[in-house]
């Protein structure tokens, strides 16, 4: 472990990391060169060969998505990026296009490059002013050095890139709200088929990909496929539909930790080792009681699936949704579970964005039942209640038309399977954490 | 032929047809509820009340199930699909909808405009569950009496299909509506200061399922479990929309659009909706009367009529040319020919012309553009021409006249005393005469007027003959594009008043009662443009005069 060179945060802290003409000290812009001499197919093979799956969340096959493109399509074809960074306790995007937001860019251009895409699109959340800044220099620097613009390089190869800010929602950031938002209208998630490969943005074929992602393209094109490769974890044998889990990855840790931050390790590290080697452990010399292993909307890990390795199939095998954002959240064992679950319940009949009745209907009802009970009035049946509400939502089941039903599903399922004694100890006890009048203003 | 296997019965699609798994279990009998889905609107499939299992059967028989739910109306279906929409799993999953649909629910349904017709009533009864689980309070949501003219919201009755929204975006164009806030706080509103007022904003309210949008015109008027519904065209315009007459105890209380992709497809236009209050005003004539020198005679319809088939009887010694029939493109093809047959019966030279032809401007196209111009596809049109018959009157007189008369022309040979004798057919709920045309009539030796409404004609008629509004008769009216349809009675006129065709029938001293249908198998054996009518019963969606031209011989001439 002590061996492993940070990649894709090497820059962060330098002075001046947001420059150009840093960036170029430190060999930047050479990965685009060299994918310029490649042919557009062969970068996407590239890709494909260091297994690389998307950061965003849902850790999709990045080579594989792109060859879902039409062929030999006239265009325009559009890379729109996904840096919303909307799942709560994830930041790696945010540190990536802050302090480097040129190794994006570069990411960005190769990328379209392979792609045959003449236009980026990067959609920023709108609370995020310093990357906003920083990137939006970045992008006037590359024109000035015609990095974009018309025939870089003189090869014929034109790229723009455009830097768009969102109004804030979490929904923003499923890929197909993502569109609708960048084309002007509520973000309401597109049903699928057709997918935005075959029919994005303005109905035309478009990838979807995620900042930390783009990071890892340019990484890729730099050091090759097989170095990426060479960290990780590969396929699960005994799941088939594991693509392994390969290269390094942004790891958030927030929560009751003595030392939050975001750190660079190679995939499947586990929740306990990022606690206690990288978070300076649980803050007070307290115990973890759960951890949240990548974004709320992916579960909980109780205090004895600590140990779960943090790649893209470990959390599933403990039973939550998935690795998702990689950002722990841990929580200490002095908190109560009943409040963690009505925040998170919060936070979904918040931010679903309405369109579906079980979304947006359960997400809301589960908040009201969870404020019951910290009103004092919950009963036992309330949560088998929870319980099937959440089961009935999702694209999972088919009932939702995106997974953020299933992400408001999962954390609930979870608490009520891994904590449900310390539910029903509060239930019967009557215990209230919140005075009934603040219940109900949380709720309305 | 394609097949697709529903609940285990196999059904045939055609081999270019698209369909969904809601079109497709339709055909198979069976009904997989919905609500968001409207085949003239996008599929949003959003509200998930369709949710149903799709599979696929291969061709070694065997059957392949996807795992998850699938929302039928976003399902296309093709040869092998296999759709099963009644197994536990569906069932729940409709049951776990409802549920949410009515969590936040009012169900004021006994004070709801809505209840008897409901989707959310319906589907309550018969997927759902008998109670709600929630112990919480309900969203509360502020009722919108702003929404339009004609429309008002309930808002806390909505179940977000936004069908409305949808159809304000695709068919009118104009985009009033739209969602506003998030998730359960969601609600439907207008764009601020822009009312749903455009001239179609009326079918939000037949789109709505529930009882959230309401029409202010029917609001608490009836229970629509009352109201008695007959087919028929409505007579704004000659697009012919395919419409129902809602009536009870002989009120109409509204009208609504009844599908038919022949004619104008799913909708109807506020102008046709909300136009026919003049068949229920004071303004109706409902005395039948013969008049001499500012006297009355009689008010009896036998001795009336009697008097009159004398009267126009006896014209026959006069000069050629002098007696003129005026048949208004109001009329049915039905009475016209009632009427021009009679004229020429009783007097071979008598003169036929057709009645005002009523335009306004020009055909309104839809959906508009964000400056108000039309956009293609066009889905809907409100035509200029605002009667609903013309084509078949004239079809009717092309047969019988010698010579094309157009209405001003009558007037101009009244005035100069040429015409002595003039028989009006009316029916424009606008008029067909001013002040000023009428002061001409007075040279008239004798003036019959049939008409719907008191006019400055009537009152200077020797006779005046009280008809019936559209929704009080039987008979047909072709369309625009040739479409004849039949319309129906769907209600009795006020008292004196009698169905044209009827009042006719007995001026013309036929035997037996007026009869709709076997008139039009007589008109489709004398004249050959409306041979399609040989079917007497023209059905749901009527017939095509065109396509029947097309396969029987032209009319020679
Ligand atoms: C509710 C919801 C929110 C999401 N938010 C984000 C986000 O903020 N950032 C992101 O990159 N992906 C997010 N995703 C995942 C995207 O839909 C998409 O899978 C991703 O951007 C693809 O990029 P990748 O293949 O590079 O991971 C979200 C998905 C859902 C369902
Ligand atoms: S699942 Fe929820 S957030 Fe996603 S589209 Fe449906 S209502 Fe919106
Ligand atoms: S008002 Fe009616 S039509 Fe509009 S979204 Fe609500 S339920 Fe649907
Ligand atoms: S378009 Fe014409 S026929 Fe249709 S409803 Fe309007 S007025 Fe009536
Ligand atoms: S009818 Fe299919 S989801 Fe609404």
């Amino acid at each position: 472990m002590s061996t492993f060179e940070p990649t894709l945060l090497a820059r962060i802290n330098k002075p001046d990391s947001q420059s150009l003409e840093t960036y170029r000290r430190d060999g930047g812009y050479e990965g685009f060169k060299k994918a310029l001499g490649m042919a557009p197919v062969d970068v996407i093979n590239q890709v494909k060969d260091s297994g690389l799956r998307g950061r965003g969340g849902a850790g999709f096959p990045t080579g594989l998505k792109w060859t879902f493109l039409p062929k030999d399509h006239p265009g325009p074809i559009y890379l729109a990026i996904n840096a919303d960074e909307s799942e709560p306790a994830t930041f790696n995007n945010r540190i990536l296009m802050e302090q480097d937001p040129h190794q994006v860019l570069e990411g960005i251009a190769i990328s379209c490059y392979a792609i045959k895409s003449k236009k980026a699109y990067i959609y920023l959340r709108y609370e995020y002013g310093r990357s906003y800044r920083a990137l939006k220099k970045a992008i006037e620097e590359c024109y000035a050095a015609g990095l974009f613009g018309q025939n870089i390089h003189g090869t014929g190869f034109d790229l723009d890139v455009v830097l768009h800010r969102g109004a804030a929602a979490y929904i923003c950031g499923e890929e197909t709200g993502l569109i609708e938002s960048l084309e002007g209208k509520r973000a309401w998630p597109r049903i699928k088929p057709p997918f935005p490969a075959i029919e994005g943005l303005f109905r035309k074929p478009t990838i979807v990909n995620n900042i930390e992602t783009m990071a890892c393209v340019k990484q890729i094109l730099d050091r090759g496929a097989d170095w990426f490769k060479s960290m990780g974890v590969p396929p699960d044998p005994s799941n088939p539909r594991d693509a392994g889990s390969y290269g390094p990855k942004l790891y958030c840790i927030s929560g009751h930790v003595n030392k939050p931050g975001c750190v660079e390790l190679p995939m499947g590290i586990t929740a306990r080792q990022l606690i206690d080697e990288h978070g300076g452990g649980v803050w007070k010399g307290r115990n973890a009681k759960a951890v949240v292993p990548g974004g709320i909307s992916m579960g909980f890990l109780s205090a004895s699936e600590l140990d779960t390795p943090l790649d893209f199939n470990g959390p599933g095998k403990v039973g939550c949704l998935g690795l998702g954002t990689a950002a722990i959240t841990v929580i200490d064992d002095h908190t109560s579970m009943v409040d963690v679950l009505f925040n998170c319940a919060r936070f979904f009949a918040h931010e679903s964005c309405g369109q579906c009745t079980p979304c947006r209907e359960g997400t809301a009802w589960m908040h009201k039942i969870l404020a019951r009970i910290r009103m004092g009035e919950g009963q036992s049946r309330d949560l088998d209640l929870l319980n099937e509400v959440a089961s009935s939502m999702g694209i999972i089941p088919g009932t939702t038309i995106c997974g953020l039903s299933d992400g408001a599903a999962w954390p609930i399922k979870n608490a009520i399977k891994k904590f449900r004694s310390e539910f029903e100890e509060y239930i019967q006890t009557g215990r209230k954490t919140v005075k009934p009048s603040d219940a109900l203003m949380e709720v309305h | 032929m394609p097949t697709v296997i529903v609940n285990n019965k196999p059904v045939e699609i055609g081999p270019s047809e698209k369909l969904n798994c809601i079109q497709a279990a339709e055909r198979a009998g069976d009904t997989i509820p919905s609500y968001c889905w409207h085949h003239d609107l996008s599929v949003v499939a959003s509200c998930r009340m369709c949710l149903v299992e799709v599979g696929e059967k291969k061709p070694d028989g065997t059957i392949a199930m996807q795992p998850k739910l699938s929302p039928g109306c976003q399902t296309p279906v093709k040869d092998g699909t296999v759709i099963v929409s009644n197994s536990e799993k569906v069932l729940a999953a409709q049951k776990a909808t409802l549920e949410y649909l009515l969590l936040n629910h009012p169900l004021d349904c006994p004070v709801c405009d809505q209840a008897g017709e409901c989707g959310l009533q319906d589907y309550s009864y018969k997927y759902g569950r008998g109670y709600s689980r929630l112990q919480e309070p309900k969203n509360i949501k502020p009722d919108k009496d702003y929404i339009g003219d004609q429309i008002t919201l309930f808002t806390d009755r909505c179940i977000m299909c936004t069908r409305c929204v949808r159809f304000t975006r695709e068919i009118s164009g104009t985009a009033e509506m739209q969602v506003i806030s998030r998730g359960t706080h969601e609600e439907i509103d207008i764009f601020p200061g822009e009312p749903c007022n455009n001239k179609l904003a009326g079918n939000v309210v037949d789109l709505c399922p529930v009882g959230a949008l309401c029409s202010k015109d029917f609001l608490y008027q009836q229970r629509v479990w009352w109201l008695k519904s007959k087919n028929s065209v409505c007579p704004g315009c000659s697009t012919g929309c395919s419409i129902t007459v809602d009536q009870n105890e002989d009120v109409l209380y509204r009208l609504k659009p009844r599908e038919n992709p022949q004619a104008q497809g799913s909708f109807m236009c506020d102008e046709g909706r909300f136009g026919w209050k003049y068949a229920q005003s004071d303004r109706r004539l409902t005395s039948p009367e013969q008049r001499t020198g500012g006297q009355t005679v009689s008010r009896d319809w036998d001795v009336v009529l009697s008097s009159l088939s004398t009267t126009l009887a006896d014209l026959s010694d006069r000069k050629p040319g002098t007696f003129v029939v005026t048949i208004s493109p109001w009329a049915t093809v039905e009475e016209a020919y009632l009427l021009a047959k009679f004229a020429k019966d009783v007097n071979p030279n008598a003169r036929l012309a057709l009645g005002p032809v009523r335009t306004v401007g020009e055909d309104d196209l839809y959906p508009k553009d964000i400056h108000g111009k039309p956009s293609l596809p066009t889905r809907f049109t409100i035509r200029a021409e605002k009667c609903p018959n013309r084509r078949g009157v004239e079809a009717v007189l092309n047969h019988f006249r010698e010579e094309v008369i157009p209405f001003t022309t009558v007037l101009h040979e009244v005035e100069n005393g040429s015409v002595e004798t003039l028989f009006v057919l009316g029916g424009d709920p606008e008029g067909w005469i001013g002040d000023a045309d009428a002061a001409k009539l007075d040279k008239l030796k004798l003036l019959i007027v049939q008409d719907l409404l008191a006019s400055a004609a009537s009152s200077k008629a020797h006779f005046v003959l009280p008809g019936a509004a559209w929704a009080e008769k039987d008979g047909t009216f072709v369309n625009h594009n040739g479409l004849a349809q039949a319309i129906h009675r769907g209600l009795r006129g006020p008292e004196g008043s009698r169905p044209d065709g009827r009042i006719l029938f007995e001026l013309a001293g036929r035997s037996g009662l007026f009869h709709a249908a076997s008139l039009r198998q007589e008109i489709a054996s004398q004249i050959p443009e409306l041979a399609a009518l040989s079917v007497g019963d023209l059905g749901e969606f009527g017939v095509s005069l065109t396509s029947a031209a097309k396969t029987e011989p032209q009319p020679v001439g």
